[in-house]
C-alpha cells in the first residue's frame, strides 16, 4: 500500500496510512464520507423500486391491500426484532473497535452474522410459503389468487414484493460477506484502535440495510391490512 | 511558447514500470486514465461504425443496404455504444481521472483501487454488451421502452441491459471517488473558490452519476425480473404501466445527458481562460451554473414524454422546467464569451475546438428550447429534428470538447507535441463535417422524417445525401487525430512543461507528471485563472 519515500522517515508513520494520504484523520474522513456517498447510492437505488409501489399502489389500493393481507405476518415481525437487535450488536462491535477491544469486536461480529442469517432463513421459509400458496407471480409457476378478481393486479404487488425482498436479501448476504472480511481483518491484527474505519463504515452499510426493512416491513406487511380482516 | 524547460524529466509516471501489468494492475490515476483512453477510443470506433452502417443505408430512398430489422439493430447499437460506452464515460473517466488530482494538487484520487475497480467493471459490463452484439443483437431503441423489450423483443436484451446495469457501477464509483477526492483531498491553501472550473463541473457531473445512474440500475432490475422471470411490472396485461417505465428511464437518462455536456463545459472554460489569457468572468456564476444545472436538470425528465400519454398539468410543469435549464446553460455561454472579449487571443487547435463548441452548443441548446415548446414537440417527436438537436449537443458539445481537452493537455499526458499543422486540419474538417451531417437533419425532421426507419419518401433524398456525405468528412476529422497522436509519441517534439503558457497546479509540474504528481505537496495561494501574472511566479 505505503511506497511513498516521503512518509518513510517518519517515525509515527501508520502502515495502514495510504501514501496519498497526509494523516490517518483525512483518511478516515475520506472512508467514511465515501461511505456515505454510497449509501445515497443506495437509496436511489431502493427508491426507484418504491416509487413503482407507489404508483402501483395508489393505482391498485384494494389489490394491494388484499394482497398484503394474505403475508402472515408473525415471521416478517420476529425478522423485523431480528434485524434491530442485529444493529444494536453491530453499533457495539463499532464501539469496541473504537476503544480497541478485539474480543469483543469479534464477539459481537459474530452474534451480528448469525442474526443476519437468521434473518435470511426466516425469509427463505416465507418465499417457500409463497410458493406453497402459489404467490409466485412468473418463473413458469401457476399464480393463483384467492380473490379471482384480482387475480392481476395482485400480480404485480407479488411482483414488487420479490424484487423489494430479493434485493434486500441480497444486500445482507453482502452484508455477512463484508463481515467475514472484517471478522479476518480484526483477527489477524489490521484494525487497530487507529484504524478502525474499515470496520465503521462496515456498521453504516449494515444499519443502512436494516433501516431499508424498516421501510419494507410496514409497506409489504402492514398498510391496509385490517381493510381485509385475515 | 515555452522557453526554458524543454526536456523529459528522467523519471515520470510512464516509466515507473513499464510492464503489461504495471499498467493492468496499476492503482496511478493517470495511468488508469490511459487505460480509459484506450477503452473508450475502441469503443467510439465502434459505435462509429455503426453510424457508417447508418448512413450508407440513408443515402437511397430505398432500404436496400440493411433489412429493416438489421437497421433497427444499427441504430441500437450504435446509440448504446455511444451513450454509455463513450460518451458518458469520456471524460470524465479519461480526462477527470488524469486531471482532478492534479488540478487540486493531491498525490492521486482518494481511493485509488476503487478507481481501478471502476475500470474493470467498465470492461465486464461491456464484454456482456459485446456479447449482446455479437448474439443476436438489440433491437429496441438505447432506450429499451417496455413492454417491447420485455414481452415482445426477440433479440439479446437481457446481456445488452446486464452490460449496461454493470457498467453504471463504474460511472457511480466514479462520481463517488471525484465527490470524496475533491472534499478531502485538496491542497493546503485550495479553497472551493479557487478551484478550477473543470473540477467545479465534474463534481456537478458526480452528483448526477451518484444520484442518477441508481435509479437506472433498479429500472434495468425490474425489466430483467420481467422479462426472466416473467415477473409482471410493466406488463399492460397485468395492470403494468409501460409509462412508467419511461418515467424511471429518463429520471437517469436525461440528467446523463448532463453527465456528457457538463464536464466538456469544464473543458471549455479552462481552454476559453488559457487561450484568452484572462480569468474566466463572472466564475462564481459559472461554477454554480454546474451545480444549477445538475440540480435541475433532474425535475426535467418528462420533457421526453409528452406524447406519451402524461397529463398535461404535469407537461406544462416539465416544459416550464425545461425552459429553466436553458438560464445556466446561458449563463455559461455568455460568460464563456465574455471571458474572450478583450482577451489576448490565440488560435491554437485547443482554442478552436473550444470555440466551435460555443457555436455548436448554442445551436443544440436553443433547438433544445423548441422541444421544450409542447405545441411545437408535438410536431417534432421522434423526426430527425430531435436526432440533429441531441447530436449537436452530444457530438457537437461533448465530443467538441474532449477533443479540445485532448490537445489541450495531450502534451502534459506525453511530454510531447502532435504535428499542429494536421491537427488545425483536421479541427477544421471537424467542424465542417458535422455542420454538414447534421444541419440538413434539422431540415429533414422539420418536414416530418421519422427517425429510426431505413426507407424514406425519394424528396428526402438530397438532404439524406447530404448528411451522408457530412459524415464522411467528419468521420476522417476523427481518424485524423488517432493518426497524429501516436506519431507525436515517438516523433512528436519535447513540449516542455507548459507549452501554452496557462495557470493551473497541473502545468506547474512537469511533462508527464511524476507518480505521485508533485515533488512537494503545493501550497496554493492565487485564485484560479490569475492571468496575466507572469506563470512563472506561481511555481511552488
Amino acid at each position: 500500500m505505503s511506497n511513498g519515500a516521503a512518509v518513510a522517515h517518519d517515525p509515527h508513520h501508520n502502515p495502514n496510512l495510504a501514501h496519498h494520504f497526509e494523516s490517518m484523520e483525512q483518511q478516515t474522513e475520506a472512508s467514511i464520507l465515501g461511505m456515505w456517498v454510497f449509501l445515497v447510492t443506495e437509496i436511489l437505488f431502493f427508491g426507484g423500486a418504491l416509487m413503482a409501489y407507489m404508483v402501483y399502489r395508489s393505482q391498485y389500493p384494494d389489490a394491494f391491500a388484499l394482497a398484503s393481507s394474505h403475508i402472515a405476518i408473525l415471521p416478517g415481525a420476529i425478522n423485523t426484532a431480528v434485524l434491530i437487535l442485529s444493529s444494536l450488536t453491530m453499533a457495539l462491535a463499532v464501539h469496541a473497535a473504537q476503544t480497541g477491544e478485539r474480543t469483543k469486536i469479534m464477539f459481537f461480529i459474530v452474534i451480528t452474522m448469525i442474526l443476519g442469517a437468521a434473518f435470511l432463513g426466516i425469509k427463505a421459509y416465507e418465499y417457500y410459503e409463497k410458493y406453497e400458496e402459489h404467490f409466485i407471480p412468473g418463473m413458469g409457476l401457476q399464480f393463483i389468487f384467492p380473490e379471482p378478481e384480482y387475480q392481476q393486479n395482485a400480480q404485480i404487488f407479488f411482483s414488487i414484493y420479490f424484487v423489494l425482498t430479493g434485493l434486500h436479501a441480497l444486500h445482507m448476504i453482502i452484508g455477512l460477506g463484508i463481515m467475514t472480511w472484517m471478522f479476518i481483518w480484526v483477527k489477524n491484527g489490521t484494525i487497530t484502535s487507529e484504524y478502525f474505519a474499515p470496520i465503521e463504515i462496515s456498521g453504516l452499510y449494515w444499519h443502512f440495510v436494516d433501516i431499508v426493512w424498516i421501510f419494507l416491513f410496514p409497506l409489504l406487511y402492514l398498510i391496509g391490512r385490517h381493510v381485509h380482516h385475515v | 511558447m515555452s522557453s526554458s524547460t524543454v526536456s523529459i524529466p528522467s523519471t515520470h509516471y510512464l516509466n515507473n514500470g513499464t510492464t503489461l501489468k504495471s499498467w493492468l494492475l496499476t492503482k496511478d490515476h493517470k495511468r488508469i486514465g490511459l487505460l480509459y483512453l484506450a477503452a473508450v477510443t475502441f469503443f467510439f470506433m465502434l459505435g462509429g461504425a455503426f453510424a457508417v452502417a447508418i448512413r450508407l443505408e440513408l443515402v437511397t430512398p430505398a432500404g436496400d443496404l440493411l433489412s429493416d430489422a438489421n437497421y433497427n439493430k444499427a441504430f441500437t447499437l450504435h446509440g448504446v455504444i455511444m451513450v454509455f460506452f463513450f460518451l458518458i464515460p469520456a471524460i470524465p473517466s479519461v480526462l477527470g481521472n488524469f486531471l482532478i488530482p492534479l488540478m487540486i494538487g493531491a498525490k492521486d484520487l482518494a481511493f485509488p483501487k476503487l478507481n481501478l475497480l471502476s475500470f474493470y467493471i467498465y470492461f465486464v459490463g461491456s464484454l456482456f454488451t459485446m456479447y449482446a452484439m455479437v448474439s443476436g443483437g438489440l433491437d429496441t431503441g438505447w432506450t429499451f421502452y417496455t413492454p417491447f423489450s420485455t414481452v415482445a423483443s426477440t433479440t439479446a436484451v437481457v446481456p445488452a441491459a446486464l452490460g449496461i446495469f454493470i457498467n453504471g457501477f463504474s460511472g457511480i464509483l466514479t462520481g463517488l471517488n471525484f465527490i470524496v477526492t475533491i472534499h478531502r483531498m485538496r491542497a493546503p491553501g485550495m479553497t472551493w473558490f479557487r478551484l478550477p472550473l473543470f473540477v467545479w463541473s465534474h463534481y456537478a457531473t458526480s452528483l448526477i452519476q451518484v444520484l442518477g445512474t441508481p435509479v437506472l440500475a433498479i429500472t434495468i432490475v425490474l425489466v430483467a425480473a420481467e422479462r426472466i422471470f416473467g415477473f409482471g411490472l410493466f406488463n399492460p396485461a397485468v395492470g403494468g404501466d409501460p409509462v412508467l417505465f419511461q418515467h424511471l428511464f429518463w429520471f437517469y437518462s436525461h440528467p446523463a445527458v448532463y453527465i456528457m455536456i457538463l464536464p466538456a463545459m469544464g473543458i471549455v472554460s479552462e481552454l476559453i481562460a488559457a487561450f484568452s489569457r484572462k480569468q474566466v468572468f463572472g466564475y462564481g456564476f459559472v461554477a454554480f451554473a454546474s451545480i444549477g444545472i445538475a440540480v435541475i436538470g433532474f425535475l426535467v425528465w418528462g420533457h421526453h414524454m409528452f406524447v406519451s400519454g402524461e397529463s398535461v398539468y404535469a407537461a406544462l410543469v416539465f416544459s416550464f422546467l425545461s425552459f429553466l435549464v436553458a438560464i445556466p446553460s446561458a449563463v455559461k455561454v455568455f460568460n464563456w464569451t465574455a471571458t474572450m472579449y478583450k482577451g489576448s487571443l490565440s488560435w491554437e487547435i485547443p482554442m478552436l475546438y473550444a470555440v466551435g463548441f460555443i457555436g455548436l452548443f448554442a445551436i443544440g441548446g436553443l433547438t433544445g428550447l423548441f422541444l421544450a415548446s409542447i405545441g411545437l414537440d408535438v410536431h417534432l417527436t421522434d423526426t430527425y429534428f430531435i436526432i440533429a438537436h441531441f447530436h449537436y449537443v452530444m457530438v457537437g458539445g461533448t465530443i467538441m470538447a474532449y477533443l479540445g481537452g485532448l490537445h489541450f493537455w495531450w502534451p502534459k499526458i506525453t511530454g510531447r507535441m502532435y504535428n499542429r499543422t494536421l491537427g488545425k486540419f483536421s479541427a477544421a474538417l471537424v467542424f465542417v463535417g458535422f455542420n454538414l451531417t447534421f444541419f440538413p437533419q434539422f431540415v429533414l425532421g422539420y418536414l416530418g422524417m421519422p427517425r429510426r426507419y431505413h426507407a424514406y419518401p425519394d424528396e428526402f433524398q438530397v438532404l439524406n445525401v447530404l448528411s451522408s456525405a457530412g459524415a464522411s468528412v467528419l468521420a476522417v476529422g476523427y481518424l485524423l487525430p488517432l493518426f497524429y497522436f501516436a506519431l507525436s509519441l515517438k516523433y512528436g517534439e519535447i513540449a516542455g512543461d507548459n507549452p501554452w503558457g496557462a495557470v493551473g497546479l497541473e502545468w506547474n509540474t512537469t511533462s508527464p507528471p511524476p507518480t505521485e504528481n508533485f515533488p512537494v505537496t503545493p501550497v496554493v495561494t492565487w485564485d484560479a485563472y490569475e492571468y496575466p501574472t507572469p506563470v512563472e511566479g506561481h511555481v511552488v
